[in-house]
């Protein structure tokens, strides 16, 4: 019987991390080296926990699927990173970015966790300008911020558009210092394949070596897995190429649980798809709404080029159904809207799938030279892939999935349900609810991996016998590699005529068009049957190239759309049993006629953890409920008027 | 509208490591000028699946231009034709009907090949690992503001820090050498304060890392600086011989 304990300490929201720092158990520095800990993904959560980890003494063993620990998609993200320093004495405080963050999640998310990412947010800071990230700032040469999306106070700390890689680079850095010092054994080109679970317990991990093709086994007396989210369900994301969920998955076919897994973040303002080869996505600022203003044709197939178009033909939708926040809207709106526009067959450029972002009306007003000055990066991106010039026609945008909140259900020591196994990042579901405020996904790997894991892993192991070893040759090494190998040779030996892409991209579509932006009953049930046909002819009919013992990254591929068939049914089960719409969660039964979400706080104020129980041919999953109590907090129904 | 392109590929084709390389050609008749350079290889991968032959293997991730993962060498120039830009976010407008593209790996001792255009990379994280950091441990940072750092010196820093590890400057140098890359890391930290502490040793122990990793000198060509995707200014490399030269001497 699987027991959804969060572990939540007693006692008031201010004192539950520091009296729980004060009650957890400690292993003494001496001891700390008998213990190995693994850690896959070397993101801002797993490089973080990796380089303070071995700081602290433990030895740790790190993996990453790239050739660098450096690659890892942390990297990618542009914005910035959020903590409550209140520098710019605006009336900000540990409370105030726990309130909007916990709010922006539409209350989906536990009080203590998200109180202690906003208590622990300033120690970020710091760390990163002590390993020399080279945040922005005033000519005072203090550091400078800004605002962003749901937030009255600007407390995002940002380095120009690479906030993500600066933030990452430091954790590399760090970790290649203690790789240096004999701290991290450190593992490139290696994917994790399945966890290993000896006597109940997390006790390693079985790797393909990607550039061998040797299935390789690891041993240790934890594992953390910081291995990202699972956006490429959707084939397209802006996630990088090879993010995936197959470690996350692997990890709940052996029993850990997976938590909220359609909670789906779609940004609204990316570049839109210009054919089938298109390959992801590519994510532009939301500050372009500030001045852009959104539009279609108001006639079905008017192909005229869009200058062309007279005003009175122009649908300015978010403006004409959101008279007060124009065009505005948060997030989830914005990108509602423009596949309800899309999918009334008003969508512009060649596939139908985009609308327009004019800026015609802000350089007239505020001249060319403001509007250059303000985005002249973002357009310039733009026209290097659109190959369009967006200061004399409008951008054409659409919305594209960008980050996951659902994950492995974690405690508050960010342990999954198996001991000895803990998740962090994006990997786990535990921070943002059903919808992520932006700045807020690079604060919580860093607050995973540089203050949370390093003490909780040590309240765990502290009840481990140090020097515990089963060795590799034990029965549940044996059958997990059996396992890994398995799947590997039925990949290779189904031979069949569709390509993995072709697949995937399938797979993609059906997840877009019903479990993306809006869900129905419907749709969801639909989702279900046409994933499983896919997935059947995906065994019977799918061509994966090469060889085992070589490199091949058709073959990786292959492992991981097989993983996200399964998981996309179960965003579809998810999505399902849950008849309310909150965050990035709309089930368009239960909206009001603005297209708000309708929350059912009486029945679905709880974390959904799913148990996998079997899959043949159709997914069987056990839904167990972590209910939330907001103690410190009210409920309040989310209104942009 | 978009208009379909023939574009004349040849590339390099390795089977491992110590294999024997050549070229392979093949025409692709589809590519579209809004396809990005590593989307037509995609193209090009499904055609030979389809035709049960083996894909040709190449390194790639964020597709953005931010991870430095991809590296290839087009036409001779790492990264190809465009300015400031990484292969992935090349797009193929830059390129006209019936042109011939030769793709291959960046040659370098330092950078073996692992299959086709994917090399081992890793001496980049060895040269990091000598001493690309600030020893500082976590918990033990002080308030942020605590220390103020001229804007000018912290834009600097930055300038220096954008490197992608991509490794274009490698390919582009005549003599293979990876002092754009190495100096980058020492420039960024060494123009802030809480990397000037370690300074000297930082610069020793680097430098010598990357000759122990077989990459050559550098004799001011000024390649890399002319490919390199992040635009990473070639007087790092000034920096770096001046830091080196007084840490030796001081010792």
């Amino acid at each position: 019987m699987i027991s959804l304990d969060a572990k939540i300490p007693e006692g008031p929201l201010e004192q539950k991390w520091s009296r729980h720092k004060k009650e957890m158990k400690l292993v003494a520095p001496n001891n700390r080296r008998k213990y190995e800990v693994i850690i896959v993904g070397t993101g801002l959560a797993g490089g973080a926990a990796a380089a303070s980890m071995a700081e602290m003494g433990y030895k740790v063993k790190s993996f990453c699927i790239q050739d660098s620990a450096r690659r890892a998609h942390s990297i990618a993200a542009q914005g910035g990173i959020n903590a409550a320093k209140n520098y710019p004495n605006d009336g900000d405080s540990v409370w105030r970015l726990f309130y909007d963050t916990i709010k922006g999640g539409d209350y989906r998310s536990r009080e203590a966790n998200v109180y202690r990412l906003a208590e622990v947010s300033n120690s970020i800071i710091d760390q990163a300008v002590a390993q020399g990230v080279p945040f922005a700032r005033e000519y005072s040469g203090l550091l400078a911020n800004r605002s962003f999306g749901g937030a009255q106070v600007s407390r995002t700390f940002y380095a120009r558009g690479q906030t993500g890689q600066q933030l990452l680079l430091g954790a590399y850095q760090a970790m290649m210092r203690q790789v240096e010092l004999g701290g991290i054994e450190y593992y490139t080109r290696h994917e994790m394949l399945e966890v290993v679970i000896i006597d109940g317990k997390a006790r390693g991990i079985i790797t393909r070596d990607l550039v061998t093709g040797e299935i390789c086994r690891h041993e240790a007396d934890a594992v953390i897995l910081a291995t990202g989210g699972y956006g490429n369900v959707f084939y397209l994301s802006t996630n990088a190429k090879n993010s995936n969920v197959t470690a996350a998955w692997r990890a709940h076919k052996k029993g850990a649980l997976f938590a909220n897994p359609s909670f789906v973040q779609v940004h609204p303002t990316c570049i839109p798809v210009s054919g089938d080869y298109q390959s992801k996505l590519t994510l532009m600022s939301e500050s372009l709404r500030n001045d852009g203003r959104v539009w279609v044709p108001r006639k079905k197939g008017d192909d005229r080029h869009p200058n062309d178009i007279p005003e009175d033909e122009r649908f300015y939708y978010l403006e004409e159904k959101y008279p007060s926040f124009g065009n505005l809207v948060p997030r989830d709106v914005a990108s509602r809207n423009a596949k309800v526009v899309c999918d009334q067959g008003l969508g512009v450029g060649e596939t139908g799938l985009a609308v327009y972002l004019d800026f015609r009306d802000a350089i007239a007003r505020d001249g060319k030279e403001v509007i250059a000055a303000k985005y002249g990066n973002l357009f310039d991106m733009y026209a290097n892939i659109a190959g369009e010039d967006p200061y004399s026609q409008p951008m054409r945008i659409f919305p594209a999935v960008h980050y996951t909140m659902g994950g492995l259900w974690v405690d508050y020591n960010l342990m999954t349900n198996i001991p000895g196994l803990f998740a962090a990042g994006e990997a786990n579901f535990s921070d943002h609810g059903a919808n992520r405020l932006g700045a807020s996904a690079l604060m919580q790997g860093l607050s995973d991996g540089y203050f949370l894991l390093p003490s909780t892993i040590g309240n765990y192991l502290a009840d481990v016998q140090p020097g515990t070893r089963y060795g590799t040759d034990h029965e549940a090494f044996e059958t997990a590699a059996m396992q890994a190998q398995d799947s590997i040779d039925r990949l290779l030996n189904i031979n069949g005529k569709r390509t993995i892409i072709d697949f995937h991209r399938t797979l993609g579509r059906i997840v877009w068009d019903k479990i993306g932006i809006s869900r129905t009953k419907e749709g969801l049930e639909e989702a279900i049957a046409d994933i499983r046909s896919l997935r059947d002819e995906f065994w019977t009919n799918v061509y994966v190239p090469g060889e085992k013992n070589n490199y091949n990254k058709y073959l990786e591929f292959a492992g991981r759309v097989a993983d996200f068939f399964e998981l996309a049914e179960l965003m579809a089960m998810d999505a399902l049993d849950r008849d309310e719409s909150c965050g990035c969660h709309l089930r368009e039964e239960f909206q009001t006629e603005e297209g708000e979400a309708i929350r059912n706080d009486e029945e679905f104020n709880y974390v959904s953890a799913w148990e996998f129980k079997d899959r043949n041919g159709v997914l069987e999953e056990e839904l167990h409920k972590e209910v939330l109590n907001f103690e410190f907090v009210e409920l309040k129904q989310r209104s942009y008027k | 509208m978009s208009t379909n392109m023939t574009i004349h590929l040849r590339y390099w084709r390795q089977s491992g490591p110590t294999a024997k390389g050549y070229f392979e050609d093949r025409t692709l008749s589809t590519v579209n000028e809004h396809m990005s350079f590593l989307e037509m290889l995609d193209v090009l991968n499904e055609e030979l699946q389809l035709e049960g032959k083996d894909p040709v293997e190449f390194d790639y991730d964020c597709r953005e231009g931010i991870c430095g993962s991809c590296n290839l060498v087009i036409n001779g120039q790492a990264h190809g034709p465009k300015k400031g830009t990484a292969c992935c976010q090349l797009h193929m407008r830059n390129y006209s009907d019936g042109d011939h593209i030769t793709i291959e790996p960046p040659r370098a001792s330092a950078f073996p090949v692992i299959k086709d255009l994917v090399v081992d990379r890793s001496a980049f994280d060895r040269i990091i690992e000598a001493g690309g950091y600030v020893s500082v441990k976590t918990g033990s940072a002080q308030e942020a503001n605590a220390r103020p750092i001229p804007k000018k010196d912290a834009d600097l820093a930055f300038d220096y820090a954008a490197c992608i590890g991509c490794g274009a400057c490698v390919a582009a140098c005549p003599n293979a050498s990876a002092s754009l890359f190495t100096s980058a890391k020492i420039s960024h930290l060494s123009h802030l304060p809480q990397g000037d502490v370690e300074r000297n040793n930082r610069v020793v122990a680097m430098v010598e890392q990357m000759e122990e990793e077989g990459f050559g000198d550098c004799s001011n060509f000024g390649e890399c600086e002319a490919v390199c995707p992040k635009e990473i200014s070639i007087a790092a490399i000034a920096d770096m011989r001046r830091d080196y030269a007084r840490a030796v001497i001081q010792g």
